[in-house]
């Protein structure tokens, strides 16, 4: 099973765990991240407060790029569910923007597939973010050559 | 013909969400070129590093475009 949803509400974690369980008494793990806003960000040298966030995307686009994610996953892992909930739209720190949980019968699985999703989502998927610092000023988040290196990682790990 | 959507930075920068265009060139890399033709903001704003999905897949340069396709150009992503 695999859910996908871009969504400007809050996510319940409960709730889309007893989602992804529901009717599957063979799984035997569910593993999740859930990413927040930062109150701060580092770009080089600079550290900046950050007063929030405000998340744009490519509709359509991404929701075919979360699920083709999920089933790539799917693919790889042995997995019984795949849920990836983002957020969209004005965000605060501290509050959640994605969260990803993958059920399979074993851990490691879950918790691979977990971290894959993470990584791939955040060089693959068509979301922006943007800054909004505590003088009112925004800027666009740039991306960051580690995430690139963390999905790169995937691609030559002998699979 | 085919149908433009900007995103992020080059919305902003362009200051457009998107547009149509009447001709349809043969690839992205033609697309590309075509718009930068149309000089500043467009030859400045796509030097940079640009993504281009066709038909809301990922192209690339080579990839070949048809009457009808949606065409979305953005910055590389920051989502997560």
């Amino acid at each position: 099973m695999i859910h996908v949803s871009v969504q400007q509400a809050v996510f319940d974690v409960s709730a889309e765990m007893e989602r992804l369980r529901k009717g599957d008494a063979g799984i035997g793990a569910v593993a999740s991240f859930v990413g927040l806003v930062r109150d701060s960000n580092q770009v080089g040298e600079q550290r900046s407060d950050v007063a929030g966030m405000t998340l744009e995307h490519y509709p359509g686009m991404t929701e075919k790029a979360l699920t083709r994610i999920a089933e790539q996953a799917s693919d790889r892992w042995q997995l019984q569910a795949v849920s990836i909930v983002h957020r969209v739209g004005r965000l605060r720190p501290g509050e959640p923007i994605v969260l990803v949980m993958t059920a399979s019968p074993h851990r490691h699985d879950a918790f691979d597939a977990c971290q894959y999703v993470m990584d791939i989502l955040k060089t693959e998927a068509p979301f922006w973010k943007k800054e909004t610092l505590p003088d009112g000023a925004e800027r666009w988040v740039e991306s960051r050559k580690s995430d690139s290196d963390a999905a790169g990682r995937w691609e030559d790990d002998g699979f | 013909m085919i149908e433009l959507l900007y995103f992020a930075r080059l919305r902003e920068a362009l200051g457009s969400g998107g547009e149509t265009l009447e001709t349809t060139p043969a690839t992205v890399s033609d697309l590309l070129d075509e718009l930068k033709g149309r000089g500043e903001p467009w030859s400045e704003v796509l030097a940079g590093k640009v993504l281009v999905a066709v038909n809301q897949e990922m192209a690339l340069p080579d990839t070949q475009l048809a009457d009808g396709d949606e065409v979305g150009l953005f910055p590389p992503v920051t989502g997560g």
